[in-house]
């Protein structure tokens, strides 16, 4: 039932900031999200937090639980002691807004990188027929909610700001594998190539797949084996590929 | 005083759910240079919260289905009370709004032909949904955005510059359009982030914000659902309508408090879930009203026969409009017969295998999973009604969704008229996207009819700031009002006097509440911080907005005596037939709301035709149809 649990939450700015001690009270069922809103209503009404469905659909409510990239509003009280001090701080990898808001916008900047769904000539819409069985990867990669937990814990990027400028992170490169599987994409019909963007515009090849992106997406997507690794196989067979890579070094 | 950060556009699109996406893409796509204002991060936008799908009549599962059985089943739904237009358009013109997705990209699940799949819903006659598993929404809005940034990325490639045409400005709050002579001429916003002001000026504003939820206590609606475009159209001079209306989805989840309103997909009964009580009972059977009774079984055995024969059995109860099922629960529970947390059971696990569950509906079965240890492939889910959506909102004309201020457009829930007294599952995401496009033509075509620009004034301007800031200069005051505390009191009050079942009585007495709020939030103070990313300070903005609309929701329904859709009263229980014509209209006059009635105009003759004149019986005035008879 009720009881007062003990949280630590980060506080501060751009500038400068600490971990903060507070105690609050917990009631059967409840997750981090419901003990931050307590205090917001209780002890601290301009604690920074974003959130929307509280439902684990929207991923707004991105933080790192006792280091852990979660989403706050998923993440039940019960998991943990009674005692335990919790301690909640903003994702690491994202410049720091205010308390526990941080400037996620480098992810926007990499969302308009990838060129985008290129629909096939000569369809109109209502023509299009696609296969359930041929839909389903994409669609897996569909169910992302952009929580950016991937992003943060990658640690290609994560205490690496000079690698942002040339990796798009995993939530991105799933973005141009969903493409690259799209049954009715044409953008290679129009000229481009996307497994050979991944590798040269999003820096697929510093991803070493350590997996560590699907560890924490809460829906749970196969982002290493169903998107990374698959798109790696693909640029291989493309670069790698004894005779395409003979024809291409006399291009290069 | 400081500079204020300025910008100049065509439009201004106030939302970036499905509805203001949509009017967005069609507004640039019609040349207009367009700026999309949010006040969460671009994609976050309720829409992603839509589960069941979209409600077109594409014909892919029942090729009996067309526009003419998606408009009788909606215009049903709504109790006839309907904007029959609206209604028409709509039910024509989804399938192409549909289709139109795929061309962006989306990816819904499929028939066996490579079809749009299509799903049942409660009220739509033939399985109508199109849908991805149980997260539609997220897919509509993912495959908006991305329609955006194609946009952006063809700016890009001719003017070097992504926003050239297109800007989305996130987490950023309007707080007052902005007029001249009665016109459109821009609106006053801040950044959520840092606090700083920005003066956009344009001639059009699409209030595309959705609903009101955040007034009611128990809600399947996130923070953003504070009725701002409800309460900017009053302000600016709009008509709000048939703001009654509101609906409680009958499934909520009850358990743990926590989680209390979230919303549990009407797929669940789509799919072949069932209601049961305490005892384990089906109780729908004993709720299906007179004006249904034709269409729904009155046997289990019958209800169950029509998911693989639909055309040799009725319906399932489980399948009535939301109104019927959400008032079944609502007087199971008080009758004593709900489950332990004051729900009834939602029982699918022994409807359908485990693996089937798990695969159509993997959010629900993952929502109940991690929030209340429950697992929906075993177990009944305890659900109850959770306020949802509100049917009332800014009186538009339903072509061009123009409201009666030159230059203001609405969409989507903030629009009214479309849904009549309840919305059918489904027709919100199909309503997006019709009036969504729609809005933006609308605008585009105001545009190019405008002569000499509108203008913003400076001293407006300064009002809207000095208005905004007023929480900083309260904190000292002796009467100042915690905006976190004032909230709970208002949704307290609308859930308890003006919720699901209502009486003249206590509307009465949430009025005055209302009143006594509505004094104590001029005083709403910022207590702690500055204007850096203040959430309190956010939160008495937002509380003032929700004043205003909750003021014309208990107003409208204490005035209407009957019960209809989203508006139940103890104290007029049967729905009236003199009351379908009767329209009522809210208007912000002197800081006052006010509300008159008005008459709705006949539905167009054809329309009419499309129904058996039995069935209009139930719902229209002898003397109404004395007319038609006379002319059929």
């Amino acid at each position: 039932m009720a009881y007062q649990a003990h949280l630590q939450v980060w506080r501060g700015d751009a500038d400068s900031g600490e971990l903060r001690d507070y105690t609050v009270e917990a009631n059967e069922g409840e997750v981090v999200l419901d003990l931050l809103h307590r205090l917001q209503a209780t002890q601290c009404p301009d604690l920074a937090v974003r959130w929307n469905c509280k439902a684990g659909k929207c991923g707004s409510c991105s933080a790192e639980v006792n280091g852990r990239p979660r989403l706050t509003c998923m993440t039940r009280m019960s998991v943990f002691a009674e005692g335990e001090t919790i301690t909640v701080t903003p994702m690491r990898t994202f410049p720091v807004i205010k308390d526990l808001v941080c400037d996620v916008s480098y992810n926007y900047v990499k969302a308009r990188e990838v060129p985008s769904f290129t629909p096939p000539e000569g369809l109109e819409p209502g023509e299009y027929r696609m296969q359930q069985v041929d839909v389903q990867r994409s669609q897996e990669f569909r169910k992302c909610i952009e929580c950016f937990l991937c992003q943060d814990t990658c640690h290609v990027i994560r205490d690496h700001e000079e690698n942002k400028e040339s990796f798009s992170g995993p939530r991105f490169l799933m973005r141009v594998a969903e493409l690259e599987m799209h049954p009715l994409d044409s953008y290679e019909e129009a000229g481009g190539n996307r497994a050979e963007e991944a590798r040269g515009e999003h820096g697929l090849g510093m991803c070493n797949i350590t997996k560590c992106c699907t560890d924490v997406c809460p829906e749970h997507i196969q982002i290493t084996d169903n998107s990374l690794i698959p798109l790696k196989e693909r640029v291989a067979d493309q670069r790698y590929d004894p005779i395409t890579r003979f024809f291409r070094r006399k291009k290069d | 005083m400081a500079d204020i950060e300025r910008h100049d556009y065509d439009v201004i699109v106030i939302g970036a759910g499905g509805a203001g996406l949509r009017a967005a893409i069609e507004a640039r796509s019609r040349g207009l240079r367009t700026a999309v204002v949010c006040k969460s991060l671009f994609g976050k936008a309720h829409t992603v919260m839509a589960e069941g799908g979209i409600a077109a009549s594409m014909g892919n599962v029942n090729s009996r289905d067309n526009w003419q059985v998606h408009y009788r089943d909606t215009m049903r739904g709504g109790k006839f009370l309907n904007n029959w237009r609206m209604a028409e358009l709509h039910a024509k013109e989804a399938p192409q709004r549909v289709w139109e997705l795929e061309t962006y990209g989306a990816l819904f699940d499929r028939t066996p032909e490579g079809k749009i799949s299509q799903r049942n819903f409660g009220g739509h006659e033939y399985p109508r949904l199109a849908h991805v598993g149980d997260r539609t929404g997220l897919e509509l809005i993912r495959t908006l955005q991305q329609k955006i940034v194609s946009l952006q990325q063809e700016d890009h490639a001719e003017h070097g510059d992504y926003e050239a045409r297109l800007r989305v400005y996130p987490e950023c709050t309007v707080t007052e359009l902005l007029l001249d002579e009665g016109r459109i001429a821009g609106a006053f916003a801040y950044w959520r982030e840092n606090g700083r002001f920005l003066r956009l000026e344009a001639p059009t504003v699409v209030l595309a914000t959705g609903g009101i939820g955040k007034s009611f206590k128990v809600t399947s609606n996130s923070w953003e659902y504070t009725g701002d475009g409800h309460a900017l159209a009053l302000r600016a001079g709009a008509n709000l309508i048939d703001m009654e209306f509101v609906q409680f989805h009958p499934t909520g989840m009850v358990y743990p408090p926590s989680v209390k309103g979230i919303l549990v997909t009407e797929s669940v009964r789509g799919d072949g879930g069932v209601l049961r009580d305490a005892e384990g009972r089906r109780f729908m059977f004993d709720y299906v009203p007179e004006v249904f009774k034709g269409s729904y079984a009155d046997s289990e055995q019958e209800a169950d026969g029509w998911y693989s024969d639909p055309d040799n059995n009725r319906r399932p109860p489980e399948l009535l409009p939301r109104d019927e099922v959400a008032r079944a629960i609502n007087s199971e529970v008080k009758e004593g017969r709900g489950s332990p947390h004051g729900g009834v059971y939602l029982d699918v696990a022994s409807r359908l295998p485990a693996e089937e569950i798990a695969r159509r509906l993997p959010s629900m079965h993952h929502q109940f999973k991690e929030l209340a240890d429950v697992d929906i492939t075993a177990e009944s889910m305890e659900v109850g009604p959770t306020c949802h959506y509100v049917m009332g909102g800014v009186e538009v004309d339903p072509d061009t969704a123009a409201s009666g201020v030159a230059g203001l457009f609405a969409a989507g829930e903030a629009a009214g008229g479309m849904h009549g007294s309840n919305r059918l599952g489904g027709n919100s995401l199909g309503d997006l996207l019709v009036f969504g496009k729609r809005a933006g033509a609308g605008a585009a075509e105001y545009v190019a009819g405008l002569g000499a620009r509108p203008e913003v004034s400076q001293a407006d301007v300064e009002a809207a700031e000095q208005r905004a800031l007023r929480p900083f200069e309260e904190s000292g005051s002796a009467a100042a009002q915690h905006p976190y505390a004032l909230h709970g009191e208002l949704q307290q009050v609308m859930n308890e006097l003006v919720g699901i079942i209502r009486r003249g009585e206590e509307m009465s007495s949430a009025l005055d509440e209302l009143a006594e709020l509505k004094d104590r939030a001029g005083h709403m103070a910022v207590f702690e911080g500055n204007r850096q990313f203040n959430p309190a300070w956010h939160l008495t903005l937002d509380v003032a907005n929700m004043l205003l609309v909750s003021e014309c929701v208990a107003r409208a329904a204490l005035r209407r005596t009957e019960s209809r859709g989203g508006h139940t009263r103890d104290d007029h229980p049967g729905m009236d037939a003199t009351w379908r014509r009767r329209q009522l209209v809210c208007e912000h006059r002197d800081g006052a709301v006010t509300v008159t009635e008005r008459t709705h105009p006949p539905m167009r003759r054809d329309l009419l035709e499309l129904f058996d004149i039995t069935e209009l019986r139930k719902y229209f005035t002898a003397d109404e149809l004395g007319e038609v008879t006379a002319e059929l």
